[in-house]
């Protein structure tokens, strides 16, 4: 791959927080400093134009990697790095990153009527500066995310939660980002919407050549938006590669226990057992491979050594996968 | 159902916003029951009521959102016309709720523990050594590691998915009659999901507890429910047992649902989709409030609404499908 075709390059990516109980009491009770290392050593690149998904357990450091990648979080350690557009006049600018948030309570002004905060982003980056374009600009959005634009002068509050998911999905487009970071854009919508959401999510990249890094735990959207995936285990890369492949030829115990448990309309399982086994901490991370503890295929090594990412394309960190 | 009395039962249950516009109706004439052990699934497009429903039920409504019409029983007694006082103490003890939207139920400045510590004490005769031991066990039980730890956390220092399983333990602390769920796996993967979905039907099968489980995800309510009602613009469209209505559905928009869902199998370039949106709540057309996404929509359809009979397998539609699609 050459280096132009290549929007974001991370490496190493590490983030520890502190959540050591306050000093005083950590003296009296001679308790030890506690680190949570929610991203350990973090690497992939993610291809222009492409969409890469990141999936694994809540907890595992999704949200953490992508607070990182718009840069709403410091790492404490390794680099993540957008590679800068090229223009037509040979100068080279920094892509316009934009992230739709897991949680779209949080994320939208509750003072703010809707039109407002459509219209935020358009007048910031001075997208358009006449003011009746604009407001068909947000009309607009408002259509395309299958809201009304009567819904403009509206408060957040007065929506549901998939509506709000909604406003901050049209946000995010009114920015005509490069590169959007999506934290579970469609896990508050039903599947109607969910389904509009993704095709045009879909037809605007083939439009204008977006590169989505996508975060979902629901493997189905996952399967049908990603070209490159990788999977997450206690704040590791366990298993990365084309999604065709991981999807076809699953290799970390992980990835397939994950490919098993998903809830199934056309087959469903309604004895399903949860996956054995403590969800370990990332406090107090289990040796050698995290995930030992619940792992049938599990050998001795697999409690001393952490076993490294290995392959060409598609690469496992696994003991027993890689020995074979 | 049985003849024993369910344990919920809403009746005709109308909410109106009053507003700018006049007053606008987003729950038109609700009906259903939950009996004891029961799982009641709850479908629909994004603002169809869903989360309406279950807060007009906690008694949680807020205004300009009133109650205009219909009862809500709770094993057998009038729950709606309760003072404000008297509910205050069913919720929590006798009903629980799982909010669609875990931040705004947690107290940003209290440690998890303390929150859990109190509810657990409010509503349980139990010591604080007692409650305490109770909160880590809550906490285990829905699957956070090392609760020792996290339970001197602020809210803040959870994940997403682990501030929901917080919420979901709060709502379980006093072990209620009535588990009101939004979405409470929205935010988990599916191993966290399968844990969570396995602790609510244990609580169902041991305790008899009845829940109502709203959610987007058609494979936990195939895997979870024992029925599902499915709502659009306001009203509940199609009601039954869960299998005859994921796989033989008999209104086209829960047709049109169960297409929309990207399949396992294959990656298909574009998703099937239901054009149009639903309609806002000052613009409900006349007749069947779907008529202008349906493709079976005749004259009928634009002029009388539909009712819901009081079948088993049920479909508010003038033309519905005959139910071997799918
Ligand atoms: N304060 C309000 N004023 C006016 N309309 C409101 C207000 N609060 C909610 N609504 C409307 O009530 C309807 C029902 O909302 P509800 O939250 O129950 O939807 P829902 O089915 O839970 O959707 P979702 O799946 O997106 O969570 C929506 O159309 C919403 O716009
Ligand atoms: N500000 C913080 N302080 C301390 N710990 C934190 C902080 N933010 C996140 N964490 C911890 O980092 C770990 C990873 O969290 P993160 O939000 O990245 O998970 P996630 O993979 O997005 O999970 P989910 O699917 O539940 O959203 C969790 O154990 C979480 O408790
Ligand atoms: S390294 Fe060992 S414990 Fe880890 S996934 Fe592979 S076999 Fe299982
Ligand atoms: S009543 Fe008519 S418009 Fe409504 S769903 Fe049935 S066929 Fe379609
Ligand atoms: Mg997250
Ligand atoms: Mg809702």
């Amino acid at each position: 791959m050459i280096g132009t075709n290549i929007a974001l390059t991370v490496a190493k990516a590490t983030c520890h927080f502190d959540v050591s109980a306050p000093w005083l009491t950590r003296f009296l009770k001679r308790e030890p400093r506690r680190i949570l290392k929610a991203v350990q050593d973090v690497s992939f690149t993610v291809r222009r134009g492409s969409t890469f998904s990141i999936v694994g357990e809540s907890g595992c450091g999704k949200s953490t990697l992508a607070r990182m990648i718009v840069k709403l979080q410091s790492p404490t350690g390794g680099r993540l790095d957008f590679t800068p557009l090229e223009q037509a006049d040979g100068t080279r600018v920094p892509p316009r990153v934009q992230m739709i948030f897991q949680d779209p309570y949080a994320s939208l002004n509750p003072r703010w009527h809707v039109g407002e905060i459509i219209a935020e982003p358009i007048r910031e980056l001075k997208l358009i500066d006449n003011e009746a374009a604009i407001q068909a600009r947000v009309d607009e959005l408002l259509t395309t995310v299958g809201l009304s634009p009567t819904d403009a002068s509206r408060y957040p509050h007065a929506f549901s939660g998939g509506q709000r998911q909604r406003i901050s999905i049209a946000r995010a487009l009114a920015t005509q980002a490069d590169i959007l970071v999506c934290d579970e854009p469609t896990s508050a919508l039903d599947v109607s919407v969910q389904a509009q959401i993704l095709n045009l999510m879909r037809r605007l990249q083939q439009q204008f050549g977006l590169t989505y890094i996508f975060i979902s735990h629901n493997l189905s959207v996952v399967r049908h938006m990603s070209d490159d995936i990788a999977i997450m285990y206690l704040g590791r890369i366990v298993e990365t590669g084309p999604a065709d492949l991981i999807f076809s030829d699953p290799r970390h115990p992980y990835t397939r226990l994950l490919l098993d448990t998903i809830p199934d309309v056309e087959n469903p399982n309604r004895s399903r057992q949860p996956m054995s086994g403590e969800v370990p901490s990332p406090i107090t991370p289990p040796s050698g491979c995290a995930f030992h503890p619940r792992c049938k295929a599990a050998i001795a090594a697999c409690r001393s050594q952490q076993p490294q990412l290995e392959g060409e394309v598609h690469q496992t960190a696994c003991h027993v996968v890689c020995a074979d | 159902m049985t003849g024993t009395t369910p344990i919920l039962s809403v009746r005709d249950l109308q909410v109106n916003f009053s507003g700018r516009y006049g007053e606008l109706t987003a729950l038109d004439h609700v009906s259903l029951d939950i009996g004891e052990g029961e799982i009641l699934g709850v479908v629909g497009e994004s603002g169809a009521g869903k989360s309406l429903t279950g807060t007009a039920v906690i008694g949680l409504l807020e205004a300009p959102g009133h109650i205009v019409g219909g009862s809500i029983l709770l094993d057998g007694s009038r729950i709606d016309t309760l003072p404000h006082h008297e509910m205050g103490k069913i919720r929590g003890r006798k009903i629980g709720a799982i909010f669609q939207d875990p931040l705004t139920s947690l107290h940003p400045l209290l440690t998890v523990g303390q929150q859990l510590i109190e509810t657990i004490q409010t509503h349980l005769p139990l010591g604080r050594a007692d409650a305490v031991a109770r909160a880590i066990a809550l906490l285990a039980d829905v699957g956070i590691p090392s609760p020792e730890t996290r339970i001197n956390q602020h809210p803040h220092q959870f994940s997403g998915g682990m501030r929901q399983r917080v919420v979901i333990a709060l709502a379980l602390a006093a072990q209620p009659r009535l588990i009101i769920a939004d979405e409470p796996t929205t935010a988990l993967d599916v191993s966290i999901q399968a844990q969570i979905t396995t602790l609510l039907k244990r609580l169902c099968r041991e305790h008899g507890t009845a829940i109502m489980l709203v959610t987007h995800d058609m494979g936990v309510i195939a895997e979870t429910a024992d029925r599902v009602a499915v709502m659009y613009a306001g009203r509940i469209v199609e009601i039954g047992p869960v299998e005859e209505v994921t796989r033989r559905p008999r209104h086209p928009y829960t047709a049109g649902l169960m297409a929309s869902i990207p399949s396992m199998r294959a990656r298909d370039t574009t998703l099937r989709q239901i054009d149009g949106a639903m309609p806002r709540l000052n613009a409900i057309p006349a007749g069947c409030a779907f008529n202008p996404r349906c493709e079976r929509a005749d004259d009928r359809c634009k002029r009388e609404k539909p009712v819901l009979a009081a079948r088993s397998h049920a479909a508010a539609c003038w033309h519905p499908l005959s139910g071997d699609q799918s």
